[in-house]
């Protein structure tokens, strides 16, 4: 048997551990903000948003070929995953108690954790080698399946908080289960279900793997969806592998954009959630 | 349910109408519904058919290469696309490696945060600590590369590796000259990136443990250190276990941080100082480039075994995390 002292020693120095683990997990992202404001916010200028890439040498070149792609790709990837996505997890919530709804869920969680550069090599197979050619098209596919199941699971939450009450008062004035569901309970649950698709956007607005070889990257503006496109991530990629200077600046200033974006979506997302969790 | 009152209310009018019928009236389901529940089925039939499909796919377009490989693929070194040669056993390797390395450092941080975040913190510091850890899974991965080759890289060569150089240069994993790119580079950055999801589902389990159990650790005497980790701890094993799965499955997957500082190199080696290869990193190099048929199969080879450890890994990791979470959505929300 340990003394006392040993024991309360013992807690207060594990305590005080914990502590430290907090501030270390904080701190590479606090580090990793504070570079990017360094080393990227001098670069940025109207020219960065208003011009596209020029070549190494010549002043004045931008992101805005890069921007305009990752807005164009990612608002397929909603268009292709937000209906299905939405529709699962109104199907899991309301409908998704048995075996079935179990095996839904499952497998959605699991494809939520297949590798993206797995789901890119995917929408490879099925568009870019018919097609012969890399697409953006192929690129807002393989962003659309990764956003499906984010969509999904959060959706199902969301419609879950629901008060049954809702549910039952729908009935009982004589509404159809599928009206009382569409126009009572998912209308009240629609604040959440954007922010989950918000949530589901700021993650795949980030993502590179997949898009490597389906919307490929371009250096010139571009907004044909048949052919390859420029994308903000995939644009930083190719800048910080590239041996000069200059592109690197760029490519501070690059994720700058980019990081802002994401973590404005996420802090939109987290803060919509909370209210509506407290709410409920 | 337009014909509801008629069964129920008038039961005289049909008097052979049994209790058994008249809740099937009940139960009856009108037209719109049934199209409803049969559209959102088939939609939420979407999710496993394209699982499968992935599946077939990419085992199909593997399939030359498994056959003229078979298993000596998974395990011979050579990876030659100009002899047609192709072994994976660097990157397998590399890839556990270095998502060994990742949760070596990631897990007692992890379980630290998630302790402190449900036992120990100032209730007021909870919110903020937790959204600030989690915001560290939305940092989207080419900044952790970016981040990683400008500031991570040159930090570990020289400053940190100078200073441990005389304790550590004799230990096998830390020998030969660093360079810079290397597994530990990779290992480094990927535990900053799992980290948050550990930390995220093991305080969720964490919560999900009944006050009355520390209660019972307390009026035994036990210090509050003493009963998160001889009561809640145990009591949320499980859960903690999946927690640190799903962090493996997002380490072996993860692909552009690593692929920008693991330095690229076909090579099993012990040292944690030298060069590796991951398999998403291959094929995020490789993939587009491919000179040969063979080449690019034996890409999709290496993706389906991905493919497959990842299925594995988050399948066991939602059973565990379930398991004490029932059903719920722990851990893939929000993040």
């Amino acid at each position: 048997m340990r003394g006392r002292l040993a024991r309360r020693l013992i807690g207060s120095t594990m305590t005080g551990a914990t502590y430290g683990a907090a501030a270390l997990a904080i701190l590479p992202l606090a580090a990793i903000f504070a570079m990017l404001l360094v080393k990227g916010a001098g670069s940025i200028d109207l020219n960065f948003f208003i011009r596209s890439a020029v070549p190494v040498g010549e002043p004045g070149g931008g992101f805005a070929h890069a921007i305009v792609g990752t807005l164009i790709i990612v608002g397929m990837a909603c268009v292709i995953g937000v209906p299905i996505g939405v529709a699962t997890g109104i199907f899991l919530a309301e409908f998704g108690g048995g075996r079935f709804g179990f095996g839904v869920r499952f497998v959605a969680d699991v494809l939520n954790g297949v590798p993206s550069i797995v789901i890119g090599i995917f929408a490879w197979t099925w568009l870019v080698k018919p097609m012969g050619h890399f697409s953006a098209l192929a690129g807002g596919f393989a962003l659309g399946i990764i956003l499906v199941p984010i969509v999904a699971r959060t959706t199902e939450e969301m419609v879950r908080l629901v008060p049954n009450s809702l549910r039952e008062a729908a009935l009982a004035l004589g509404y159809q289960r599928w009206r009382a569901t569409l126009q009572v309970v998912v209308r009240s649950a629609a604040a959440g279900i954007v922010t989950g698709c918000l949530v589901a956007v700021a993650r795949v607005a980030g993502e590179t793997a997949p898009l490597l070889f389906t919307a490929l990257g371009n250096q010139f503006f571009s907004t044909r969806l048949q052919g390859p496109m420029a994308a903000l991530p995939l644009q930083i990629y190719v800048y910080a592998s590239g041996p000069y200077d200059e592109w690197h600046r760029q490519a501070w200033a690059g994720a700058l954009v980019l990081i802002v974006l994401v973590l404005a979506l996420s802090l939109i997302a987290r803060a919509v959630v909370r209210a509506k969790r407290q709410h409920a | 349910m337009t014909d509801l009152p008629a069964a129920v209310l008038e039961p005289e009018i049909a008097p052979r109408s049994t209790a058994e019928e008249r809740w099937r009236a009940l139960r009856t389901v009108s037209r719109g519904d049934l199209i409803f529940r049969v559209v959102l089925t088939v939609l939420a039939c979407l999710l496993p058919l394209l699982l499968l499909l992935i599946a077939v796919e990419l085992v199909s377009e593997a399939m030359p290469a498994a056959r003229r490989f078979g298993l000596s693929f998974l395990t011979t070194s050579v990876w030659d696309p100009v002899r047609g040669q192709f072994g994976a056993l660097p990157l397998i390797f590399g890839t556990l490696y270095s998502s060994v390395v990742a949760l070596a450092i990631a897990v007692p941080l992890a379980l630290g945060c998630a302790i402190f975040l449900t036992e120990f913190a100032p209730r007021w510091l909870r919110y903020p600590v937790a959204t600030l850890i989690e915001l560290l899974a939305a940092v989207p991965s080419v900044i952790y590369g970016l981040w990683g080759i400008f500031v991570l890289i040159p930090l570990l060569r020289d400053h940190l590796w100078p200073v441990v150089r005389p304790v550590l240069g004799h230990v096998p994993i830390f020998s030969g000259v660093f360079y810079g790119p290397s597994v530990l580079a990779a290992g480094v950055i990927l535990s900053v990136m799992i980290l948050p999801y550990i930390a995220a589902v093991s305080r969720e389990v964490l919560l999900a443990v009944p006050a009355d159990q520390r209660e019972a650790g307390l009026a035994l005497g036990a210090t509050r250190w003493e009963t998160v980790w001889h009561v809640v701890l145990p009591y949320g094993r499980a859960g903690i276990m999946g927690a640190v799965i799903l962090g493996l499955g997002r380490a072996l997957g993860e692909t552009m941080a690593v692929t920008m500082v693991i330095g690229n190199r076909h090579e099993v080696s012990a040292s944690l100082l030298q060069p590796g290869y991951t398999i998403a990193a291959a094929i995020a190099n490789e993939f587009s480039e491919a000179v040969s048929d063979m080449h690019l199969s034996s890409l999709f080879l290496v993706g389906a075994v991905l493919f497959l450890i990842t299925i594995i890994v988050n399948a066991l990791a939602r059973v565990l995390v379930w398991r004490v979470a029932r059903g719920s959505a722990v851990g893939s929300t929000a993040i």
